[in-house]
């Protein structure tokens, strides 16, 4: 625990790239196997599940802090992180423990066999044996969401330095459903096994928004487009007669889907897919939020089923006969992704389309994305303006000869979304954000006039610079008017231009209304409350059917 | 029911039968000042009564004043009500004060700490019935690391920048934080290099406390002179062109609010070190509970949350009041005098409103 602790320490303690990667490369050069194995897993997101819930976590460290429950909930608010919170109040000790990460973790994986009295009895005890680093890791191990500015791509490049392989062959073995408990660093890192890599996707190519003026890309011609589905991003692997499908933040769907294993048996084995999950019903693209009805579910009941089917919208070819064919360029990918639909199409059944329902036993949830060639980035422009129409969020735009790479790249393929839906809404309550803005109020809740009141409609913490924040952090201490625990409502005064993707019914909303990513723009400083728009001109931004 | 000995107005804390202020935040006739911080010694009274120690330093920062100091313990008698100042341990002069009237015993404390810091007489617990404490840092998520403990990793630190040919660079208040580190830095390998308004204040302090040499970082002074030393600054020549001259560097801050992660990362700073002027959560309550009172008065700091531990924890009176003192703030920019003669103009700050009067 003590080097990892250090290794924590010492990436928190900078915000240098390159010293995080020196440190991190340092630690996987010089830690046992096993611990190095858990670094990986913690720090991407595979911790092991926690033993005790968050709940009793706190109840048991305002025990041994002798202060009450509320000013331990107040403290946390201030603080913004469960783990830290913890670790602060706890006494002082200036003990170090020499149980390895390895040890902690197994011990903590062991505990949730173990009934309350002891599991109190074990975090009490470890408390306070640990140093205040070793107390925040060991907490955030158990709390979760290990996010401490090491990225995924950033720990690959250090694991990169330190064994001397390839980081996107790393990023590769990285992927998948192995966990800290079903692998060793040694079987993960240095040895192909096929077992272990046959459920694996390959990491996501992702692109970057286009920043300049499209022209600037240089010839039209060049560049297949295509519409920016706006659903699951993901990837369909058929291998070994077993279907597996991943999302793109590495989760392993494949039971929320269930309409995918008719692909067994239809699609190859040594066959992987990258697209969209989409609602889709009677030849209709559904909404998002249709889709995310889907999302949280554990189960998926046959009524559900039946009201938001999905289907893969497919945008690229990864493996063909067992072969990974990333290198070839999108246009030879693209050829083959379209043969195979096709044949799936001409075979009996075909694959879905606009007039078929997905309900259909004879057809297969699937379809191509189609992609699209032009003349001038003018024509481009005219379809990238008929996106929402067209229930997309934009364009992407693929260089035809680009191979398909890892992670965020820029040059190769681009993303031309839709200039956002923007409406000036009024400040009605904050709270208190968390990480880096701990201890600032930056999460904001926005309103619309209707009936000379203001409406909720949104929240959004992102979108101004930290020296806005610093001054709207000041102004909401001054004018708060009520608190309810870390939410403060404030003076209706302050009018903010909100910017969201897209928009939608719900019945789930106050307003009536859902928007998609909405976020800060401005701070319109210049308009007066009374000026900030209405409720009814929300409603009428949402798309028209059939329109 | 009668008055209060002393209130809270718009201008400050007033006593009514002696008719003066406690660090008044508006100009007045009669103030008398706890310390020299900006946010309790401010511009614009007929009159200003402090410690001895204490006159200097106001005079440095607000120029020709009408000042007069008195001792620790020794008493002032303004129409039957006797106020005295005593030592409260935030920076050098800082001063708690004490007033009786009718048998009846306040004290205000200013800002204070508990730990002896090298340079500042140690804070004394004063007996009384009401208690005006501040609490900047009043959560039990504070605490404080002996101060031997915290210099020895910022000379650790100092010493492994200029192993690595870096200069260290620490942030911290020009009155009270930078003479509090002068003080203890390690000066055997490392010279002391000062930012204008750092060395001008450590200069006035000399005639009380002795403190290493300093150097003054002037137009001629060169690249190669500062390379691998350490130099002192005020918050706010953080990211500044200043910085320049000491490329490469590495900066620190030494703070409180340190204590935090998100404050430290907030900050964009290399290293943040632990270290307050002010009490930490342990401190108060073993302040509050040396003074014997019965009413505490909180301020300045997470005042109701800590007021309402004091009520339901403690079974004190205690309330809390809004006032404009700021503590040891979370944001760069106040508190310090950063021009080059570290004065206020008379005209910056004479509006008499109430905003912060640092430039």
């Amino acid at each position: 625990m003590k080097q990892f602790a250090n290794l924590i320490r010492t990436i928190d303690g900078t915000n240098k790239t390159t010293l995080k990667v020196e440190a991190l490369a340092d630690y996987f050069k010089t830690a046992p196997d096993q611990d190095k194995l858990w670094t990986i897993a913690i720090l991407s997101h595979r911790r092991p599940k926690r033993p005790v819930n968050t709940t009793l976590m706190r109840e048991w460290a305002t025990d041994i802090s002798g202060i009450p429950m509320w000013l331990f909930e107040e403290s946390y608010h201030i603080v913004g992180d469960l783990a830290e919170t913890i670790a602060l109040i706890l006494p002082t000790i200036n003990e170090s423990s020499d149980k390895s990460l390895t040890t902690i973790i197994q011990e903590l994986i062991e505990l949730r066999k173990k009934d309350e009295i002891e599991k109190k009895a074990y975090l009490q005890e470890n408390w306070l044996k640990l140093n205040y680093y070793e107390r925040f890791c060991f907490n955030k191990i158990m709390t979760g969401g290990f996010r401490i500015g090491v990225s995924q791509k950033l720990m690959t490049r250090a694991l990169s330095q330190a064994t001397g392989i390839d980081k996107d062959i790393l990023a590769h073995k990285l992927m998948g459903s192995w966990t800290g408990e079903n692998t060793s660093f040694q079987e993960l890192i240095y040895e192909d096994n096929e077992v272990a890599m046959r459920g694996k996707p390959y990491p996501f190519y992702l692109a970057y928004a286009i920043e300049n003026e499209v022209e600037d890309l240089g010839n039209v011609t060049t560049w297949s487009a295509e519409h920016k589905w706006d659903g699951i991003r993901s990837q369909t692997i058929i291998r070994s007669d077993e279907l597996f499908v991943w999302s793109r933040g590495e989760e392993l769907v494949t039971d929320k889907y269930p309409e995918f294993q008719a692909f067994l048996g239809k699609i190859p084995n040594g066959t992987v897919i990258d697209g969209e999950i989409l609602p889709y019903k009677n030849g209709e693209i559904l909404n998002f939020n249709d889709l995310q009805k889907r999302i949280g579910r554990k189960t998926i009941g046959k009524k559900l089923l039946e009201d938001v089917p999905v289907i893969i919208m497919a945008y690229d070819l990864l493996e063909w006969q067992g072969k990974d064919i990333r290198n070839k360029p999108f246009q030879e990918r693209r050829a083959l992704l379209e043969q195979l639909l096709m044949d799936l199409n001409q075979r009996k059944g075909g694959i879905n389309s606009a007039q078929t329902s997905t309900s259909s036993s004879s057809s297969l949830p699937i379809m191509l994305s189609e992609t699209m060639t032009f003349d001038s980035w003018n024509d481009m422009a005219v379809e990238r303006s008929l996106s929402r129409k067209r229930k997309s969020e934009g364009l992407m735009l693929k260089r035809k000869d680009s191979p398909y790479l890892v992670g965020r790249k820029k040059g190769d393929w681009w993303k031309w979304k839709v200039d956002p839906l923007t409406i000036d809404a009024v400040l009605t309550y904050a709270m208190r954000g968390h990480g880096r803005r701990s201890n600032l109020f930056t999460d904001y809740t926005f309103g619309l006039w209707q009936d000379g009141e203001l409406v909720t409609f949104a929240k959004a913490y992102s979108g101004l610079t930290d020296a806005e924040f610093k001054k709207i952090d000041a102004w909401i201490k001054k004018n708060t008017l009520e608190r309810f625990g870390p939410v403060r409502s404030v003076t209706p005064h302050h009018v903010f231009e909100i910017a969201f993707e897209g928009i939608a019914p719900s019945k789930r909303h106050k307003s009536g209304v859902a928007t998609r990513f909405p976020r800060i723009v401005r701070w319109r400083l210049d308009k007066p409350m009374e000026e900030a728009n209405t409720l009814d001109d929300l409603k009428a931004l949402i798309p028209k059917d059939g329109s | 029911m009668s008055k209060p000995l002393l209130q809270f107005t718009n201008k400050g804390i007033y006593c009514d039968p002696a008719g003066v202020y406690l660090d008044p935040w508006r100009p007045v006739d009669k103030a008398l000042i706890t310390h020299g911080h900006a946010d309790h010694s401010r511009w614009g009274h007929k009159k200003y009564i402090t410690h001895h120690d204490n006159v200097p330093i106001i005079t440095h920062r607000l120029g020709d004043i009408n000042v007069s100091g008195i001792a620790h313990g020794e008493n002032l008698i303004i129409n039957n009500v006797k106020f005295s100042f005593h030592p409260a341990g935030h920076i050098p002069g800082s001063c708690q004060i004490r007033v009786e009237h009718k048998g009846e015993v306040w004290v205000f404390t200013g800002d204070y700490k508990t730990e002896s810091d090298g340079i500042s007489t140690p804070y004394q617990p004063i007996k009384c019935d009401t208690f005006i404490t501040e609490c900047t840092f009043g959560l039990p998520a504070f605490k404080w690391q002996p101060q031997s403990q915290v210099m020895d990793d910022v000379n650790n630190w100092c010493a492994q920048n200029h192993a690595d040919g870096k200069t260290s660079i620490l942030f911290a208040y020009s009155l009270g934080k930078a003479q509090r580190l002068i003080k203890h830095l390690d000066t055997s390998q490392m010279k002391i290099y000062c930012h204008g308004a750092v060395y001008k204040m450590t200069e006035v302090l000399r005639q009380l406390i002795d403190f290493p040499p300093t150097y003054l970082i002037t137009r001629d002074t060169t690249k190669e002179e500062i390379a691998g030393n350490i130099v002192i600054a005020p918050p706010s020549a953080h990211g500044s062109a200043w910085m320049r001259k000491m490329v490469p560097y590495v900066t620190a801050s030494a703070s409180g609010w340190m204590t935090f992660r998100g404050a430290r990362r907030r900050r964009a700073m290399d290293k943040g070190f632990v270290l307050s002027d002010h009490c930490d959560w342990d401190g108060l309550l073993e302040s509050i509970d040396a003074t014997g009172c019965e009413n505490v008065i909180t301020t300045h700091g997470y005042q109701e949350i800590f007021a309402r531990y004091l009520r339901e924890e403690k079974s004190l009176n205690a309330i809390s009041e809004r006032t404009q003192y700021e503590g040891e703030t979370n944001d760069e920019s106040s508190q310090e005098d950063t021009s080059n003669n570290g004065i206020h103009s008379a005209q910056a700050s004479s509006s008499g409103s109430s905003s912060n009067l640092a430039p």
